[in-house]
């Protein structure tokens, strides 16, 4: 599988000889037709966001983004990443290192097991933890008994989140460290190293813009989940409304500047993420230069 | 200088969130689980309720509020969704609920009027100056009319809709099943979208300027006609509809485990009185108190209304005849 | 199996361990109660709702919505993907790098952004409609909004495969005369097609699933712009678990064989490709 941000590696060869390219009138075409492509899928809903972010002036976009609700979405969003994040990262780190360092029978099962999450529904997905944890679920008598909250609260939110999640960083590692092999760990080891040092001091460089990419992709996509969420989360206004539920419920609201506002903070979120994609691909780039 | 300031306004925010309360300094919070109009009403009836309850107990009340299709609502509190009342747009969701164990089962004759402080009915919106020229439910059938409406399935409002039409065609036609289905068959093949909850038909209607007709709860259609786009709509009171009766109930079991019960009897209790029906009143829905009901008798149009146990028998046998899963409105679609 | 095959490097049973009770306890336990609830259904019960008539219909918006949008996807995501790396523009940095954006926008912005767009009187459903196209509420909205979100993959995957197409093979074509279409259709575009195979098999799974852009953008009607996603959904609400729970099951198997069919597929594009 490949990777699902591309990565530029190299500038396209510029200059190509005439024989190696369209006539000029069938270029402009082609590009004009790619630029509307472009305009009418990716810029327009982009501008339009920002445009009815900022259709009642500046004073009432800040009113929107600063009130209690919205900030205690934010605040609740940032905490279920805070959580998701790191574990899928170990869990990517984990699978990521089993999978590539060691033979073992039902290796592409796991792998697909991996990949399973994703070709799950996210409606389905937030519907497993209330078949499990709900108050009708199987455990969910058990729960209410011992007064453990998971669905509609903090701990629901985030499981679903997870799970939504869960294959992006461990599909970002996997091709990576399937290509670096073992050597040089091997190397490490024998010269006396630990295998906490080795996994350290040796594979980590070697992946670490991989990782930090892996990271970016899934705080992205933890902060803007909404379908798994949504089941789970009961929509309590300021105690369990993500920042895209709150946007869903300014819209149903008739708050449309609001919710297009609150829409903005996603959006430049998302922006930044491209961003330090473009960082790392330059980053990437510029080393594999320098071998 | 310039710099530092960019900076501040971020970092600013971040210590806002931070800050954020999330569940503030109460010393007692309710959770009120509702359908999906209220939400105007109900922010303002909390604010009134919290400083009520300050005045007469000293007691800090923060109240905490759900919204959405009555069906989701539903479903979020059986699954255990800790809601300390639960104030929905009909009893059958309610019934759901109690079938849980969540809700005693004599939970409608707790409180008066069936335990539903205040009532609506369904009307019709159109576009101003009536361009279709719709007066009744038989120009809703009418080839070439575009009704907007929820979906029965999920949403409270809906259900009422559906059965407003039905009871109309009923007492038109002498109790004749066969004309009603007839009518509410030929409504609903006009029925361009299908959104989950009555706030996701109104903005189709309002916001996305689409259909001809939208069937809504009163309070809905006054709220669009007198606060959010004054002189665009005009409402249409049909001849005949229905008697909604949208209760409220205490959930026993969760009030019982987190030591809620007074405080939440008194929240249910205060929309029976004269400021909570005043608020209900303001915020368009039919009170029962005289004394405002006579306050905002200018408001609220002669409406002629049957209520679902005369025409349906009861909510039970409504929801099995009509919205089971391959009831009556199932075969409408798949006639379509 | 022998440690000497496994390697010398430690950690085997600590990342494992890890990942299989990561794995089990978020996504397989989950899963398996999707099972256990629908063993407690009985197969007569099963069967009538999983091919009840509307059923049926959101298995085919779905699935025909997704095909669609991957589809588009494939033919844009090749045009665009040749574009960005064959020709200068200005502001092609910009656009490439916002090529990504449906994979980092929240799908609900995107779908509440996308509605209002396309809607009747929105800034681009105005001219559609005097053209009388209708998108939004409509089974095109969502293909839309399925499009939108598979944006990506189609160009990610064959942008680095064009990159890195040797020059000399299509000079010493062009040096035999042949024409550049010839040239494209000859020799270019097979060793393409099954990165873009792949990117169509992802742009088809993203689809399949996808809820939030859509559930805004389609009208939601019942036989007509329902899809599989919100049909489970609208089960859940009416309280019908074992229904949801058997349409969910259905579909996610249908979509998991279906995605390893395209992924067969694509090997032996892919084989065809190399030795042809």
């Amino acid at each position: 599988m490949p990777r699902i941000f591309g990565r530029q590696r190299e500038k396209p060869s510029s200059g190509r000889a005439r024989s190696l390219t369209e006539p000029a009138p069938v270029r402009w075409l082609l590009t004009a037709a790619a630029i509307g492509f472009i305009l009418l899928f990716l810029l327009v809903p982009l501008l339009l966001i920002f445009a009815k972010a900022a259709e009642d002036g500046f004073g009432a976009y800040i009113a929107a983004v600063s009130e209690p609700y919205a900030l205690a979405a934010i605040r609740l969003t940032l905490i279920t990443a805070i959580i998701t994040v790191p574990l899928n990262l170990l869990f990517g780190l984990a699978a990521a290192w089993a999978i590539t360092k060691f033979e073992f029978r039902g290796k592409n099962i796991l792998v697909t097991l991996i990949d399973l999450p994703f070709s799950v529904s996210p409606v389905v997905s937030g519907m497993l933890f209330v078949l499990l944890f709900g108050a009708q679920g199987f455990c969910g008598p058990w729960l209410q008994e011992h007064g453990i909250k998971i669905i509609f609260a903090l701990p629901g939110i985030v499981m679903a989140t997870a799970f939504v999640t869960s294959p992006l960083v461990a599909r970002e590692l996997i091709p990576l460290m399937r290509g670096q092999g073992t050597e040089e760990e091997e190397m490490a080891l024998t010269l006396g190293a630990s295998g906490l040092q080795t996994f350290l001091r040796v594979s980590l460089p070697k992946i670490k813009w991989g990782v930090f990419y892996g990271v970016v992709l899934c705080s992205a996509r933890s902060v803007g989940e909404f379908g798994a969420v949504s089941v789970v989360s009961g929509h309590i206004r300021g105690l369990t409304t993500t920042v895209p539920l709150h946007v869903e419920m300014l819209y149903n609201e008739y708050q449309f500047v609001a919710a297009f506002a609150v829409a903005s903070l996603l959006t430049v979120l998302a922006l930044v993420a491209l961003v330090l994609k473009s960082l790392i691909e330059w980053k990437t780039s510029e080393r594999g230069a320098q071998r | 200088m310039q710099i530092r300031q960019w900076i501040s306004i971020p970092i600013a925010f971040l210590l806002a969130v931070c800050g954020a309360p999330l569940a503030g300094a109460a010393d007692i919070s309710l959770l009120n689980v509702s359908y999906d109009p209220t939400r105007e009403l109900y922010q303002e009836f909390n604010a009134a309720f919290v400083q009520y309850w300050k005045d007469s107990t000293g007691q800090a009340v923060k109240i905490q509020q759900s919204h959405g299709g009555a069906g989701r609502q539903a479903r979020a509190v059986m699954d255990g969704l800790e809601a300390d009342v639960v104030t929905l747009a009909l009893a059958y969701d309610i019934d759901a609920i109690a079938g849980t164990g969540f809700i005693a089962r004599n939970w409608q004759s707790r409180l008066p009027h069936n335990s539903a402080p205040y009532t609506s009915t369904m009307v019709f919106l159109v576009r101003k100056g009536n361009p279709k020229n719709i007066r009744d439910w038989d120009d809703l059938a009418r080839p070439g009319i575009e009704v907007i409406t929820p979906n029965p399935k999920t949403s409270g409002g809906a259900r009422w809709n559906y059965l407003a039409a039905w009871g109309y065609a009923l007492s038109k036609h002498g109790g004749d099943e066969t004309q009603a289905r007839e009518l509410v068959t030929r409504i609903y093949r006009n029925v361009p979208v299908l959104d989950t909850g009555a706030r996701g038909s109104t903005i189709t209607f309002v916001e996305r300027s689409i259909g001809d007709v939208l069937i809504a709860w009163e309070n809905e259609a006054m709220l669009v006609v007198s606060r959010l786009k004054p002189g665009d709509f005009e409402i249409v009171v049909p001849s005949l509809s229905i008697l909604a009766e949208p209760p409220v109930t205490v959930v026993d079991r969760v009030v019982e485990r987190r030591g809620t019960r007074a405080v939440a009897q008194a929240y249910l209790e205060y929309l029976y009185s004269p400021e909570g029906q005043a608020l209900a009143a303001k915020h368009y829905y039919r009170p029962h108190l005289a004394s405002v009901v006579a306050e905002y008798a200018q408001q609220f149009p002669e409406v002629k209304r049957f209520t679902i146990d005369e025409v349906f028998g009861s909510w039970a046998k409504a929801q099995r005849t009509h919205f089971a899963s391959g009831g009556i409105f199932d075969q409408i679609y798949l006639d379509r | 199996m022998s440690d000497r095959q496994r390697g010398v490097l430690p950690g085997f049973g600590l990342s494992m361990g890890f990942t299989l009770s990561y794995l089990g306890l978020l996504v397989l336990i989950p899963l398996g109660t999707l099972f256990l609830k629908m063993a407690a259904m009985s197969w007569s019960h099963f069967v009538e709702v999983v091919l009840s008539p509307r059923a049926l219909a959101a298995y085919r918006l779905s699935f025909g919505a997704a095909l669609s949008a991957a589809t588009i996807n494939a033919v844009c995501g090749l045009l665009l993907a040749w574009v960005l790396e064959r020709y200068y523009f200005p502001g092609k940095r910009l656009i490439d790098g916002l090529i990504d954006l449906p994979f980092a926008l929240p799908t609900a912005v995107a779908g509440i952004a996308l509605t209002t767009m396309y809607a009747g009187n929105g800034w681009v459903g105005q001219h559609l409609a005097s053209l009388g196209i209708k998108v939004s509420y409509t089974p095109l909205g969502v293909v839309v909004a399925l499009t939108f979100v598979g944006l990506p993959f189609v160009v990610r995957t064959v942008q680095p495969v064009l990159r890195d197409l040797p020059v000399a093979v299509e000079e010493a074509a062009a040096s035999m005369g042949a024409g550049r279409l010839q040239i494209f259709f000859r020799l270019i575009l097979p060793e393409l097609l099954p990165a873009a195979v792949t990117g169509f098999t992802l742009a088809f799974a993203r689809g399949l699933g996808e809820y939030g852009s859509v559930i805004f953008i389609a009208g939601n009607m019942p036989m007509r712009s329902e899809i599989t996603p919100l049909l489970i959904m609208i089960k859940l609400e009416e309280y019908d678990y074992a229904g949801a729970t058997a349409i969910a099951l259905v579909f996610l198997v249908a979509s998991f064989a279906t995605l390893l069919f395209i992924n067969a597929l694509s090997l032996r594009v892919g084989a065809r490709a190399r030795t042809g």
